[in-house]
């Protein structure tokens, strides 16, 4: 792809160390900004003008966020880059980190630059070892060659990067719960408010933004937000790293515009396997709705287009489902994970999940009772919206999914004792 | 928590005396290690073997085969899912998503080391190595 902004260099050898991501300029967007002395609000208002969404699967514009900040506090601040993707069907951010780790710590050290922040830290998943090993020989090179550090470039700008390795709970993805775990205590989300802008990191204000999307930053400042925006289309600025999975040919990670139809992207990844029809497509990781084929097949892939489709973007996390896919099965492995990864704070998600999974397991086993779809129904509408964090939402949407588009082969299941597919 | 990484990556699992040494170590109360110790799943509360291989079968994984390659490594190693081989070698475990669906089915040894795109032939090469 002629356009990608993360992936542009990952098919040089060792795409990974300093001499590479130097090779494509890298690292002069934060020379040029700290020398320069480029204004914070203009950075922020390139942010703005770019429509960058937050890539971690809330979308939320970067630029405003960042507003979000108080620039002018004195006492010590945070920014936070959350690499900590656990959502079945996400792997992006772990290609970023393995084969352009520069480019994230540049972006973050312009972001912290912006926000008037001194340290930060990149939370990464706990499974991807080797991954977050690289990470840390790449902050070295940074340290040594003084990308970080005090005095950057001679100025009085200094930002210190840490990493941080997690050690298994999907529940960290959720900010506040990943501030807890740096803090070193179990990962539970905090009440929102107040926001991690006034009270985040050890009670400080913080910004937490996805791997992508901090890998983002330095594309912006050195081509301007208008350059990234028409990458995309309007609100949905720049590319789109999607992670491609399942019935495919070719899964694995694709760099593409905003808005690009969902039919070429299958075509990247080599089509469905085997020949096989498409069933149904998981657009943005396992917490969206499903969407059967037919409805995918005219969408474009960006925030908006799946939304109106009944659907979500989330992280980008396509998981592609033949003709063969049992849906009541393809549930019952979902509902289980909800249930597994609740943090157990609040009791709607608590509880709730458990009855999802043990329902939708007794249908997949030929133990559903008739009125197992209204209790579904019941449990997820007793779920959504009433838990301090999404997990709950995320664990009751794609029931939801499944029950509208796929009503019928649950009622077959519970009918008949066995499966339709 | 990387405390309590480097503790078991010592010792293999984290019986309640290490952790007692790591709470102390770090001035913090021993509960609240305890805590954080329980939390996370890749901490081992309980003794496992030499090689922990942790295979994910969640939904990207299981349709790209990871039921498959579960039923072959428990009829090939003789144990189920949460067991320890009779010679101490082996402990199975079923994971949760590990974020690298694309190379799928897949597992990890030891918490660090992640083999994809398996097919039993390559599961029974890397056992063997690991013999």
């Amino acid at each position: 792809m002629a356009n990608e902004v993360i992936f542009h260099s990952i098919h040089q050898p060792e795409s990974w160390k300093l001499s590479s991501y130097l090779s494509t300029g890298g690292y002069e967007t934060l020379k040029k900004v700290v020398m320069e002395k480029m204004s914070p609000e203009e950075i922020i208002n390139q942010v703005k003008i770019s429509a960058l969404r937050g890539r971690g699967g809330a979308g939320f514009p970067t630029g405003l966020k960042w507003s979000f900040m108080p620039r002018h506090f004195q006492g010590d601040k945070y920014i936070v880059c959350n690499t900590d993707e656990g959502e079945p069907g996400t792997f992006k951010d772990r290609d970023i980190i393995r084969y352009n780790p520069h480019q994230l710590i540049e972006g973050m050290a312009i972001a912290a630059y912006t926000m008037g922040v001194k340290v930060g830290y990149n939370y990464i998943h706990g499974e991807i070892w080797e991954s977050y090993e690289r990470f840390e020989e790449a902050l070295e090179e940074a340290r040594v060659a003084g990308f970080l550090g005090d005095n950057l470039f001679g100025s009085d700008f200094s930002f210190n990067l840490h990493a941080h390795h997690g050690y298994g709970a999907y529940i960290c993805g959720e900010e506040t719960a990943l501030l807890e775990s740096i803090e070193g205590r179990k990962g539970q989300p905090r009440f929102k408010p107040p926001f991690p802008a006034s009270f985040g990191l050890y009670g400080k204000p913080t910004t937490i933004n996805n791997t992508e999307t901090f890998a983002s930053i330095p594309y912006i400042i050195r081509n301007g937000g208008q350059k990234f925006l028409e990458l995309g289309k309007p609100n949905n600025g720049g590319t789109k790293i999607f992670s491609v999975s399942g019935h495919v040919n070719k899964p694995g990670n694709f760099e593409i515009g905003m808005g690009t139809p969902f039919s070429e992207l299958l075509e990247m990844a080599g089509g469905v396997r085997n020949g096989h029809k498409l069933k149904a497509v998981i657009p943005g990781g396992s917490s969206v709705p499903v969407l059967p084929a037919e409805i995918i097949m005219d969408c474009t892939m960006d925030y908006d287009s799946l939304s109106k489709a009944g659907s979500m973007l989330g992280a980008g996390s396509v998981i592609v489902m033949d003709e063969t896919v049992c849906m009541v099965k393809a549930l019952e492995r979902l509902s289980y994970f909800y249930f597994e990864e609740s943090c157990g704070q609040c009791t709607p998600c608590r509880e709730g999940t458990g009855w999802l999974y043990r329902i939708v397991h007794r249908i997949e086993h030929g133990k559903g009772k008739p009125e197992d779809l209204a209790l579904l129904d019941s449990v997820t509408s007793n779920i959504m919206g009433r838990t301090i964090c999404a997990l709950g939402d995320a664990a009751a949407m794609p029931v939801q999914g499944m029950l509208k588009h796929y009503r019928n082969e649950f009622e077959y299941h519970i009918e008949h004792k066995k499966c339709m597919v | 928590m990387a405390a309590l990484r480097i503790a078991q990556d010592e010792l293999g699992w984290l019986s309640t005396e290490l952790m007692d040494f790591v709470a102390n170590y770090l001035c913090m109360a021993p509960v609240a290690v305890y805590e954080v110790a329980s939390f996370y799943n890749m901490y081992e509360m309980h003794p496992v073997g030499k090689y922990k291989i942790t295979v994910c079968t969640n939904l990207s994984c299981t349709l790209m085969g990871a039921e498959g390659i579960a039923e072959h490594m428990k009829k090939k190693l003789g144990i189920d899912f949460g067991e320890t081989t009779g010679d101490g070698r082996f402990t199975l475990k079923e994971g949760e998503c590990m974020g690298a669906c694309g190379e799928g089915p897949l597992f990890l040894v030891n918490n660090k080391r992640m083999c994809g795109s398996l097919s039993p032939e390559k599961v029974d090469q890397i056992l063997a190595e690991l013999e």
